[in-house]
């Protein structure tokens, strides 16, 4: 039983080397031919004009914090329930990326509302539980380091990971269940989307790219997670020397 | 992965500690709906829902020919709406560049009666429409109005 979890922290660790690299060129590509279809060559907007496309980093940016998240959960739930260590790995390297991304949501989301709402910041419930996201991965991120047990550690962080589950909804419907200054969702509803076409195919090529940026750097976070818990042992000291 | 009696115990333990958070969560949000509304709709004004002389936010779409701007002033006054109730505004200060007659807006003020409200604060709230303005132009001709209020 030992062994074949080892075993497959090392097939990860040995395997993906070149794909997490590859993986990174390709993001960095494809997110230059993304900036420019969505800076230039998209249509200006009829009410905001040119200010509407910081939503190109904002919009995958905030979908992406809540994404990762659930991901997060899923990965916490299955390292609960199964102890499987590259599940325990992926669940906490996670908690960084999510950080970034919430961080990105945020900041792209308060250079924008000022020229279009006239303030960076109200405490509405949109941008109240964001925000409240950031604190929660931030939260995980300082929990996990407290512990000197990663084990340990991972599943306690498993446990808030859990708590703050419940966020993940309410940051997505708040738009809905309350008024807020924010305004409602204009893709991700049952309805026809409340965007053009030409606006929104480079808005979910974006989101595509975002995505593999975020695979791209979590099996990069993953590999660096299973060498500080595997440097010790012997099939490490074997790859590295060897 | 296989799911052994050990596995089970474990996930149920999990399952039901997240339902308990949940159920927990969601209590104390149904308990606190009401101090999560960030503004006031028109209607509830009118339905004096909305406490008066107390500082309160207040949101609705800017009805098209109530703007009125004081001569070498700042001082301006306009109506705001939401499906049929109206209330008046009056604001002294500069406006954001989004505000204009049909969209929405979100202020901050009192009620000093039961339809004029002073605002202290105007942001501009944008809808979820996106387009090109070559699309709206269509659409203004076609529909003689593209904003849509389905809230």
């Amino acid at each position: 039983m030992n062994i074949s979890k080892i075993a497959n922290l090392k097939f990860f660790f040995t395997k993906t080397k070149n794909l997490s690299k590859f993986l990174g060129y390709l993001t960095f590509f494809l997110m230059l031919g993304g900036i420019y279809w969505g800076l230039f060559v998209a249509p200006s907007d009829y009410l905001q004009g040119e200010s509407y496309r910081i939503m190109y980093l904002h919009v995958p940016a905030a979908w992406l914090s809540l994404q990762v998240y659930m991901i997060m959960a899923f990965a916490g739930f299955i390292s609960l329930v199964w102890k499987v260590k590259i599940m325990e790995i992926i669940s906490i390297q996670c908690a960084p990326i999510g950080a970034y991304f919430t961080l990105i949501a945020l900041v792209t989301g308060m250079v924008w509302g000022k020229p279009t709402w006239g303030t960076y910041w109200v405490w509405d419930a949109r941008l109240t539980s964001e925000l409240i996201l950031l604190f929660l991965y931030i939260g995980i991120i300082a929990l996990y380091s407290s512990f000197s047990d990663k084990r340990q550690a991972v599943k306690i962080t498993s446990l808030l990971t859990i708590v703050g589950l419940v966020n993940i909804p309410i940051i997505h419907f708040s738009v809905e269940w309350w008024n807020t200054l924010h305004q409602g969702p204009s893709v991700t509803k049952f309805d026809q989307p409340s965007m053009h076409i030409s606006m929104l195919l480079p808005l979910l090529y974006m989101f595509v790219v975002f995505n593999l940026y975020f695979v791209a750097v979590l099996i990069k976070r993953v590999q660096l997670g299973i060498y500080s818990r595997e440097k010790k042992s012997k099939w490490m000291e074997e790859y590295l020397n060897g | 992965m296989k799911i052994t009696q050990t596995n089970k115990n474990r996930m149920i333990k999990v399952l039901v500690f997240f339902f308990a958070i949940t159920a927990f969560s969601s209590l104390l949000i149904y308990a606190f709906s009401k101090n999560m509304v960030y503004f006031y709709t028109p209607s509830q004004v009118i339905n004096k829902e909305a406490p008066i002389n107390k500082f309160i936010r207040i949101g609705g779409m800017v009805k098209i020919g109530s703007f009125k701007k004081l001569n070498d002033s700042l001082k301006v006054s306009f109506k705001i709406y939401d499906l049929n109730k109206e209330v008046n505004i009056k604001y002294e200060g500069i406006l954001p560049d989004l505000f204009a007659e049909g969209q929405g807006v979100v202020m901050t003020g009192k009620l000093i009666n039961e339809n004029t409200f002073v605002a202290n604060e105007v942001l501009a709230k944008h809808d979820e429409n996106y387009m090109p303005p070559e699309v709206a132009d269509m659409m203004k001709e076609k529909e003689g109005s593209i904003y849509k209020n389905d809230n």
